[in-house]
């Protein structure tokens, strides 16, 4: 990006509510310029009434996610150059959850359909009990170790078609939770999370287009986790335990 | 609460474990019906193929489905697997792209599920001769 530096990187940026619209600013360019360097930018030197999320800066909390160039990132670990070439750099709220304002997305449902997952551990032992001995090989432990990394930034659940044509959809992440949780040797809630995840707007309504796996920034594979959960279920239908 | 969570709270006070079992029956059913059809369909077209490359008129390919009992067998197989496969198909495209679900639509599907069993049995009736 050498050549570059010091030219002018025209943005659109996402400004108002559902019913707003693009505006165009100019930012300076940089080297190794992130796209929330860009949003920081005009927040700080254009429009302070920008809004906008943020916190670590260093792809550990997750709340930067934004639609950029029409696909969900981490805007602090994006570089500009990486998405845009020459073409105009296009920054917008995640999809699939209302827009509170400009770049800002109400993120209840999201964490709502975790709820509804049973995304919570559900703990079997009291303080009195012993630690519980998991081996780290064994295939529960494997297959947690698959999934556990997940931050809850919603760049799945922003990616995802079913989510965009069934807004009732629990999504990637819930789902991807709930996997972890079956697995947990240590969780009693069984049957009950199984029930959970298995209707019209559950694991079964997933069609495998693996979006959420092309661009998680964590590099999981929800879709490997919704289809354990339909084997799963399924298995348990066959049984007569669901 | 969220409109989502609200209705995440109805669902749940609705006989969670009906509807889990439904979804779960549906989907066991929608893939072992469309395991059952990719193996009709491959000896299907093998036999059109057959039929087609040694010049067999309609009535041979008939008389033949007479000789053996397998023959419509495994039609009245391949019909069923479709009057089940079918209609789940369809039912996740209304409610996807038409925003169309409830006990209504189910009714219609299941009408729909027996016009396919009744058609398709009654013309392997004719095959059995």
């Amino acid at each position: 990006m050498s050549e570059n530096r010091d030219s002018t990187l025209p943005v659109r940026i996402w400004r108002g509510d559902a019913n707003g619209r693009f505006e165009r600013y100019d930012v300076p360019r940089h080297a190794s310029q992130t796209v929330l360097d860009v949003v920081s930018h005009v927040q700080k030197h254009v429009d302070a009434t920008l809004a906008y999320r943020y916190a670590c800066r260093v792809g550990m909390c997750g709340s930067c996610a934004m639609t950029v160039n029409g696909k969900a990132r981490w805007t602090c670990r994006t570089h500009v150059d990486a998405v845009v070439g020459d073409a105009m750099l296009e920054i917008a709220p995640l999809n699939h959850m209302p827009i509170v304002r400009d770049l800002v997305v109400d993120m209840a449902p999201f964490f709502d359909k975790w709820a509804a997952a049973m995304g919570a551990f559900t703990p079997t032992a009291t303080r009195h009990d012993d630690f519980a001995q998991v081996e780290p090989a064994s295939p529960q432990r494997r297959a947690i170790d698959a999934t556990i990394e997940c931050i809850g930034c919603a760049v799945c659940y922003a990616s995802c078609d079913v989510v965009g044509w069934k807004p009732a959809y629990l999504g990637p992440a819930a789902l991807n939770r709930a996997w972890t949780l079956v697995n947990d040797v240590r969780d009693g809630a069984g049957a009950a999370r199984l029930r959970a995840v298995s209707d019209d707007a559950g694991c079964q309504a997933c069609h495998t287009h693996q979006s959420c796996t092309e661009r998680c920034p964590k590099h999981l594979a929800p879709t490997g986790a919704i289809a354990g959960l339909k084997r799963r279920v399924a298995l348990a239908a066959l049984k007569g335990q669901l | 609460m969220s409109d989502t969570g609200a209705w995440v709270a109805d669902t749940n006070n609705r006989g969670r474990s009906t509807a889990a079992r439904a979804a779960a029956w549906r989907f066991v059913l929608q893939r072992a019906s469309a395991a059952v059809l990719a193996v009709c369909v491959v000896i299907h077209l093998a036999t059109m193929i057959y039929a087609a490359r040694h010049g067999l008129s309609s009535e041979a390919v008939v008389a033949r489905m007479h000789v053996t009992p397998a023959w419509p067998a495994f039609y009245a197989l391949f019909v069923v697997a479709a009057a089940i496969h079918a209609p789940l198909g369809i039912r996740t495209v209304v409610d996807e792209w038409l925003g169309l679900r409830g006990r209504v639509v189910d009714a219609a599907l299941g009408f729909f599920a027996l016009l396919l069993l009744g058609g398709g049995l009654y013309a392997v009736r004719a095959l059995a001769g």
